[in-house]
């Protein structure tokens, strides 16, 4: 069965890590991912060495079809979120 | 953003902390999320996304520069998806 990692353990892992407390861990591992949020929403590319980047994209209308009751419909301009991992983080989750 | 961007920043913000304490910080939150991954479990983080492990099979490839045929062998590549809250963040109009 695969285990779901949450907020909470990052804090646990920050708290072991470095000593902080539990609450102002909680708190670090927070303002990261809100760092990482607000940089992104300005739409620059964040860029984690060894782990990966990253980045916005912004898709023109389309016309999709609901692939259930095969309905044509306009999907909207929006912005999306890609991430590609570093080769060291494929190396490591395919080792040879 | 870089990763040392990303320290300088909260390292503003957290003027009591020590700077290597900050990238002690950002460097033990992106380890274990690569570690939960290479473990085989997934990581996620409400409002910001998820990151899984998505299987790809096998396959013959090409060597690009001898044409000779070459069995790709199945790996697991992560997979990113976003959160609600980031997908309404990054479309507010």
């Amino acid at each position: 069965m695969t285990k779901t990692v949450t907020r909470n353990e990052l804090a646990n892992a920050v708290h072991q890590q470095i000593g902080l407390s539990h609450n102002e861990s909680a708190q670090l591992v927070a303002s990261v991912l809100e760092e990482v949020s607000l940089c992104l929403e300005q739409g620059e590319s964040v860029k984690l060495s060894s782990f990966g980047t990253f980045s916005v994209h912004s898709k023109n209308e389309r016309i999709g079809r609901n692939p259930k009751t095969g309905v044509e419909a306009r999907i909207s301009p929006r912005r999306v979120l890609s991430f590609r991992p570093s080769n060291l983080m494929k190396k490591r989750i395919n080792p040879e | 953003m870089t990763k040392s961007e990303l320290i300088a920043r909260l390292a503003a913000q957290n003027p009591s902390l020590y700077h290597r304490d900050i990238e002690r910080l950002v460097n033990t939150i992106f380890d274990t999320i690569t570690e939960t991954l290479v473990a085989g479990d997934r990581v996620e983080l409400r409002g910001f996304g998820a990151f899984s492990l998505r299987e790809r099979e096998g396959r013959m490839g090409r060597n690009p520069r001898t044409g000779e045929a070459v069995l790709v062998n199945a790996k697991r590549m992560p997979f990113f998806k976003m959160g609600k809250g980031m997908r309404e963040r990054l479309n507010k109009d």
